[in-house]
């Protein structure tokens, strides 16, 4: 039989291979379940990994979907490393789509004066909003020492309600046949378009000048290094003389107003409107980005595209072969699953071994014993 | 026959993934005998025991209690054949009291007044004073220890294994420990003392086997060896003797009066009024068993705790009580916390990170860090103390205590600091390195640091300090020159016994 050894040493060979290793098992369940679906897997592993890059068109839909996750995923990854569980990305992404949704209505001839410039007011206002958002777990976990993992999602489902009662009430549509949604935003405050007919903008850009940002901050300035020492070992910080509570509001605000970006990026972006439908699960899906790639800013990019081929195959695949959406949820849950799996062979290696080991078990229970 | 023997080893082995932990080792322990296993930290001293014990299965080997081959699974087992251990780290839980401790731990079908019976009784027996009826967290440390043997004797063992047992107590309460294991072993009961306490291993143990390297490198009665001799098996080499100098004691750099602290955690200590001074050149050292204080006035003195009020520390004249450790360190106060991982260095970060936790050189005024100046630097630490076991890129979890500890050591150092705090300079640290850092540290007071030492080695203050001041429960005594100073004087002050109208130097 096989048994876990623990390694003298964490191996650093498998911390950036077990990613992959969670991507292949994944691909292996992924045809077993298009198997068992009477499905043809080929075609099923085609439409996940190949349509998604196979044109411009698509390359465009896909970044798309991966400009959000990655920026997401930058300040989830600080957030992480300094041991502060925000969940509730989702919130702030919400929030920040609101604010800067409000921004875009105001456009109009007594802000012409801004001409284009108003997109950058509206990208402000979206990360001033998410910022808000997180500044409120901030606020009550410096204050109340209240658990951030709670408040932060108990505030996702409190900013979807804002954004409800918006959308159906006072910022509705005057002339939208009742439907549940603001006006359109005028022209001249969308999201600049890299190239004509596709609807790729000038997000993806930002996000990858935001991967440099964030990995010039967390490997080559001081604060960042403060942030990971709080994370890795919170004695070892409070002898070095760095603040935990800065370093809470710290995490909190930069995540926060990197998911109110991604927001204000996808309201003036791709949707042009706020409608319910601004929050599509990014800000959860983010998390699993940022783990996948193990909270590296390099790592998230590969991340960020790898979910966005599920999100998209998710939909070609409920097209084209008639399955449920849902599979998209099923195949971003298996490589988070997966991952968690492999990451064990980053400590332990697999070791063949004839007979059962008796004294495992004897071990823990007498740790105590005596 | 091999009968005569309680306890026959017969090339034991452990292999563990890096390191051989035992390498055909075996020793023999006649009845009534106390037998020493003498070696440094990570000779294979604790493999051995917990093989003994169960605890541990050996990869090969063959071991004999009272003459028979056995198996032992399990501590449970080991028990059953009358094998008993006191662990250095005690298991006991703090809100029961001794009794329920004891009771829980053995068969269950007793009932609790005849578990409290057996202990006084026991305990009577073997002169070991203790009070069932009290929560553990009321009693001091020797006094839980003497729970763990009374634990470990009603289950009226025929071996018995003590895991450094000394390392907690005062010098009184070690004698008192040595009366009761002599009344054991005439009794019959033999016992495996692990130690790396050259001279209590003389003072009490019949036989000694000195491990090195996971072999036996020596089988020898102890009472006819000398300290020196002893060392040499132990490590291959005498440990180098210290130069200690005449010191010429200057200005007043450190000054704390009245110094008092609530405790932050239900089982801290509070500091009442605690005055002394260190001055540039000299080292005062600061002496005590654990848990009287010394975690807490570290901490209001680093920095860490920053509740103080702030003139009660005073740096060279000004109030510092308030500033945080970073503040401290400008003004050139530097402190060796006694855990090195998790405090003292990050584990999994490079020893190059860890050189920024403290120095912060590298850094630019925007908060730019140059790695390429950080690895210098942390280069430079790993050569002039002699680190060993990685580069500046190996994390701080892969080096041994001995090696961190030099890394550590000399990060401070090399800051060229004007008052170094140092906790437990060699705790855990091998012969070889603790010589090395103590011969550092007095180079820096001949350089006109001033230096503050803190530990439970009374050995190791004797030969460092200059002055030495006990902790005890809270408050410091006053300090006594070490050339006027006694072991059994500071052993006296360790239980809080000084006469407080001298209080205030």
């Amino acid at each position: 039989m096989f048994k876990l050894e623990a390694r003298p040493q964490p191996s650093r060979w498998m911390s950036m291979l077990s990613p992959l290793l969670a991507l292949a098992v994944t691909v292996l369940i992924g045809v077993g379940l298009f198997m068992l679906l009477g499905k043809d897997p080929l075609r099923g592993l085609q439409i996940f990994f190949v349509e998604p890059v196979k044109s411009l068109y698509a390359l465009s839909e896909l970044s798309i979907k991966a400009t959000p996750l990655i920026l997401i995923a930058l300040g989830l990854a600080v957030c992480f490393r300094s041991n502060v569980w925000n969940i509730g990305a989702e919130g702030q992404f919400v929030v920040g789509a609101l604010v800067a949704g409000w921004v875009a209505m105001q456009a109009g001839p007594q802000l012409a004066w801004m001409g284009r410039g108003v997109v950058v007011a509206i990208l402000l206002a979206g990360v001033l909003g998410g910022m808000a958002w997180a500044a409120i777990v901030a606020l009550l976990r410096d204050r109340f020492n209240a658990n951030e993992i709670l408040v932060s999602l108990m505030l996702v489902y409190v900013a979807e309600m804002l954004l409800s009662y918006l959308v159906y009430g006072p910022w509705k549509d005057p002339q939208g046949y009742n439907f549940p949604q603001t006006i359109t935003f005028l022209p001249e405050t969308r999201i600049p378009r890299l190239a004509g007919g596709l609807r790729a903008h000038i997000g993806t850009l930002i996000a990858l000048a935001a991967v440099g940002a964030f990995w010039v901050f967390l490997f080559r300035t001081y604060r960042g290094f403060a942030l990971q020492v709080g994370g890795l070992a919170p004695l070892a910080a409070r002898y070095a003389g760095f603040s935990s509570r800065s370093a809470l509001w710290t995490a909190l605000l930069l995540s926060g107003g990197m998911a109110g970006l991604a927001g204000a990026l996808e309201a003036a972006g791709p949707l042009g409107q706020l409608t319910p439908h601004v929050p599509a699960g990014y800000g959860f899906a983010a998390i699993i980005v940022a783990y996948v790639g193990r909270l590296h800013p390099l790592g998230i990019v590969f991340s960020g595209v790898l979910m966005s081929m599920f999100y998209i195959g998710g939909e070609l695949a409920q097209s084209r072969l008639a399955l449920p959406k849902s599979l998209t949820g099923v195949f971003q849950g298996l490589l988070l699953f997966t991952l968690l799996a492999c990451d064990t062979l980053i400590h332990y290696r697999l070791r063949w071994q004839r007979r059962a080991a008796p004294d495992a078990a004897d071990a823990t229970a007498t740790a105590k014993g005596a | 026959m091999t009968a005569d023997l309680r306890l026959e080893l017969t090339g034991i082995s452990k292999q563990y993934p890096a390191v051989r932990a035992n390498d055909r080792v075996n020793p023999r322990v006649k009845p009534g005998e106390i037998h020493a296993v003498l070696g440094e930290n990570g000779a294979g001293k604790s493999t051995l025991m917990k093989i003994i014990y169960g605890a541990v299965q050996p990869d090969e080997g063959e071991i004999r209690w009272n003459g028979q081959p056995v198996t032992v699974t399990s501590p449970a087992q080991a028990r059953r054949l009358g094998i008993s251990m006191v662990y250095q780290h005690f298991s006991l839980f703090d809100t029961l009291t001794a009794a329920e401790n004891v009771w829980l731990g053995l068969d269950k079908s007793l009932a609790l007044s005849e578990v409290t019976r057996r202990i006084v009784e026991v305990a009577h027996n073997y002169g070991l004073d203790i009070e069932p009826q009290r929560p553990v967290h009321t009693l001091s440390v020797g006094e839980r220890q003497r729970v763990e043997i009374v634990r470990a004797l009603l289950t009226d063992p025929q071996l018995l294994i003590l895991d450094e047992p000394t390392s907690v107590l005062t010098p009184q309460a070690v004698d008192k420990l040595f009366v009761t294991l002599r009344l054991l072993a005439e009794r019959g009961c033999s016992i495996l003392y692990i130690s790396h306490k050259l001279d209590e291993i003389r003072a009490l143990c019949h036989h000694c086997t000195v491990l090195r390297g996971g072999r036996v490198t020596g089988e020898v009665d102890p009472t006819r060896e000398s300290n020196a001799s002893l060392s040499r098996l132990m490590i291959g080499a005498e440990p180098p003797q210290l130069q200690q100098r005449a010191h010429q004691a200057g200005a007043v750099v450190l000054k704390v009066d009245g110094l008092s602290l609530q405790r932050q955690d239900a089982f801290g200590i509070d500091l009442h009024d605690i005055g002394f001074e260190v001055r540039a050149g000299e080292i005062v050292g600061v002496a005590g068993v654990s848990g009287n204080g010394q975690q807490e006035l570290m901490a209001a003195l680093s920095g860490e705790d920053t509740r103080a009020a702030p003139a009660a520390i005073t740096l060279f004249g000004q109030p510092i009580g308030d500033r945080s450790p970073r503040r401290r360190r400008r003004e050139g106060l530097h402190f060796i916390p006694e855990e090195r991982l998790g405090r003292g260095a990050v584990p999994t970060l490079s020893l190059a990170q860890n050189t920024l936790l403290t120095r912060t050189e590298a850094v630019s005024r925007g908060g730019w860090v140059d790695t390429d100046r950080v690895r210098r630097m942390a280069q430079d630490i790993i050569a002039r103390f002699n680190v060993r076991g990685g580069g500046v890129d190996s994390s701080a979890r892969s080096l041994s205590g001995g090696n961190l500890q030099k890394f550590l050591v000399g990060r401070e150092i090399s800051a060229d600091p004007k008052l170094l705090i140092v906790s437990q300079p060699t705790w855990g640290v091998d012969v070889g390195a603790a010589a090395q850092i103590r011969g550092e540290l007095l180079k820096l007071r001949d350089a006109g640091c001033a230096l503050l030492v803190v530990s439970e080695e009374l050995d190791e203050l004797f030969e460092l300090a200059d002055r030495l001041l006990v902790i005890a429960k809270g408050r410091v005594s006053p300090s006594v020159p070490v050339a006027q100073a006694s072991i059994e004087q500071i052993g006296a002050w360790m239980s809080g016994l000084w006469s407080t109208a001298t209080v205030g130097t």
